[in-house]
């Protein structure tokens, strides 16, 4: 570039000279690239939207893409029908109901844990912490039978607590807390051990407990770490289908949206454009966290990727 | 539609929102009192099994010993008995179309390689362009979206963008849109075994919309490498008369290799995990059964237990290399602390 802006006022010859036509064209392709890729990934979102807001006999007889040119028809009948005629419009009050508490549960013991594990000192800990690393790989399917059988010869089934007064989702929370905690801890360990030890070394010379230390010094020197994590468990638990289908999946009317909008795909049948409306209703949450904790929610992969 | 739902709910909400971290800060302040009540001698040794314990338990209870009832239950018939290794024997029969084969070669072989290869594939190549032009933020915010929406949206995104009507009708699917322009007949992407019944192209299908969301990830992390690449490096390469092709094969990618492995064992995690895009796209149906779905119907739908151990247990000798290597890999981080 520096190149081309210098020879510029010496002569027309030297603008066109091949080596700065061949810069100016590998820009132009770079772009080219650029804009095409990022097109290509936004047209499957954008062909599902433009759809939810077509009527059902245009979704039938053309694509998305002649919503594009007049005449155009949009309307909101497909998001009207989706909330009249399935249950979402409950299903994401369950889903906050999964998601809070499957997020809040297992941070928090995680924080415990990763507090111990970085800064205490006790027999067997390297060992334990590496049980958790080898953890990490573990398919979740190597649990789902024995769990079943035990919650439901205890009762911790979405009927059984219900019946009792207490949130269905009981069951479902500490599944949730129990897949994440390796990962947690892993990531808020490794998080506090980078932390400078003379700091609360010398708080507790002060006289400080390991609460103080704790709550005052170590937890709101790790906000960055734990907003990741938070956010990331959030969307990792709201996304999810299968621990949900395992646990709740016979109960539609506890289960979270997942489960209800795969139950709608698989009855498939004369109502399908409906189902964009429905899509995009269950995205409306994680889009919401995502767009305004990007930052955060990049910085959580990062730091769970690359030290890995 | 009914919101009142919502509000009737009301005190739930309240009641999980602010019970659940009660419980939790009550916990470790009533134990921390509980401690600190305790001979000198003896807090130190109790103490940290206070704060790991919730932990520990939590894992013992959901995943470690789970686990091994598991690994029993896979050698056991439904009703208890043992059987050695029938169940086994009963998944891996009729090699190559019979009990677990097809989910086993679609895992292992199609989605390990496909899904692992393209998604690396296009993280680096959006990473390394996307590095050179000034809209780097905006564009990469649009690849890393789809990450934030649940698998079953996904799903239903690309159900319909593999949508398929027969030749003659119009198509109102976008890949069949593109291919009818080309003058081809319309596919059926989620149903053809292309070629000769082997199911390739269905499974590729799947993967592609697999792919989609999840290419935001490796380009991130890979990203975030590419920018750790010390700038000199990369002008001493150019000033030396190295074209950027070059640059990339003998300085970039070497230096990006590392990273490139960690993000691999992780999406060859996400590989051997596939179930949400199949239970979705296709019911596992037209050869795209995978091992997780697999284990879900034999459980749910098959009613058999010993069947879904067996299945589960393969599915975690398939895990078991990457295991090792995150094993590995961590000691090595350790030792160079």
């Amino acid at each position: 570039m520096n190149v081309a802006a210098a020879t510029r006022p010496e002569s027309i010859r030297a603008i066109l000279s091949p080596h700065w036509i061949a810069q100016r064209i590998s820009r132009v392709l770079l772009h080219v690239a650029v804009i095409g890729l990022t097109l290509v990934w936004v047209v499957p979102t954008v062909g599902l939207l433009l759809s939810s807001f077509r009527p059902f006999s245009a979704i039938a007889t053309s694509g998305w893409w002649t919503a594009l040119s007049p005449p155009y028809r949009f309307t909101l009948d497909n998001y009207s029908q989706m909330l009249d005629q399935s249950n979402l419009g409950g299903a994401i009050f369950n889903s906050f109901m999964v998601a809070i508490p499957s997020t809040v549960i297992p941070v928090t013991i995680a924080a415990f844990a990763a507090y111990a594990f970085a800064w205490m000192k006790f027999p067997g800990r390297d060992w334990i912490f590496l049980t958790f690393v080898g953890l990490l790989a573990v398919p979740l399917q190597l649990t789902f039978i024995p769990i079943s059988k035990f919650f439901v010869e205890h009762g911790i089934t979405p009927d059984n607590l219900g019946a009792l007064n207490l949130p269905p989702w009981i069951g479902l929370w500490l599944a949730h807390a129990g897949y994440s905690l390796p990962f947690s801890t892993y990531l808020l360990a490794n998080f506090f051990r980078a932390l400078p030890s003379d700091l609360f070394e010398s708080a507790e010379i002060d006289g400080a407990g390991t609460l103080t230390v704790f709550f005052r010094i170590i937890l709101p020197l790790s906000v960055p770490a734990l907003a990741s994590l938070v956010i990331f468990q959030f969307l990792w638990v709201w996304n999810d289908l299968l621990v949900a289908l395992i646990f709740v999946g016979g109960a539609p009317e506890v289960a979270p949206l997942t489960v209800n909008l795969a139950n709608l795909t698989n009855s498939f049948g004369q109502g399908y454009q409906l189902l964009t409306a429905a899509a995009f209703f269950s995205m409306i949450v994680p889009l919401v966290v995502f767009l305004s904790l990007q930052r955060y929610f990049v910085r959580g992969i990062l730091a769970g990727s690359v030290k890995g | 539609m009914d919101f009142s739902v919502l509000l009737t709910d009301i005190p739930t909400l309240l009641a999980v929102v602010l019970g659940v971290p009660l419980v939790l800060a009550a916990y470790i302040v009533g134990g921390e009192y509980l401690v600190r009540r305790l001979p000198d001698k003896n807090r130190p040794q109790l103490r940290p099994w206070l704060w790991v314990g919730p932990a520990i338990f939590l894992v013992a209870a959901i995943l470690l010993i789970p686990a091994v009832f598991t690994v029993i239950q896979s050698f056991q018939d439904n009703v208890g008995t043992f059987v050695g290794l029938q169940n086994y024997s009963t998944q891996l029969a009729d090699f190559p179309s019979g009990g677990a084969w097809i989910a086993i070669r679609n895992n292992i072989v199609i989605w390990l390689i496909f899904y692992t290869l393209f998604v690396l594939a296009f993280g680096l190549i959006l990473a390394v362009l996307f590095d050179r032009v000034q809209y780097e933020t905006m564009v990469k915010s649009l690849i890393f979206m789809p990450m934030a929406i649940s698998s079953v949206a996904l799903g239903v995104i690309w159900k319909f963008m593999f949508w398929y009507q027969p030749a003659g009708s119009p198509q109102t699917g976008t890949m069949n849109a593109i291919v009818t322009v080309l003058h081809h007949d319309p596919v059926a992407w989620l149903q053809d075994q292309w070629p000769n019944g082997l199911a390739v192209l269905n499974n590729l299908a799947l993967i592609g919309a697999a792919t989609w969301g999840i290419t935001g990830f490796s380009m991130v992390i890979l990203s975030a490498a590419l920018k750790g690449i010390p700038g000199e490096l990369l002008e001493a390469a150019r000033v030396d008369g190295a074209g950027e092709l070059t640059v990339f094969r003998r300085v970039i990618f070497p230096l990006m290799m590392p990273t490139i492995v960690v993000v691999g064992t992780t999406l060859v995690i996400f590989a051997l995990k596939a179930f949400d895009v199949v239970y979705v796209m296709t019911n596992g149906n037209y050869s795209t059964d995978v091992l997780a779905f697999r284990m879900y119907n034999l459980l749910y739908v098959s009613r058999d237990p010993a069947g879904a151990s067996a299945v589960a247990i393969i599915l975690l000798v398939a895990v078991i290399p990457v295991l090792i290597f995150n094993l590995r890999q961590f000691r090595a981080v350790e030792a160079r602390r």
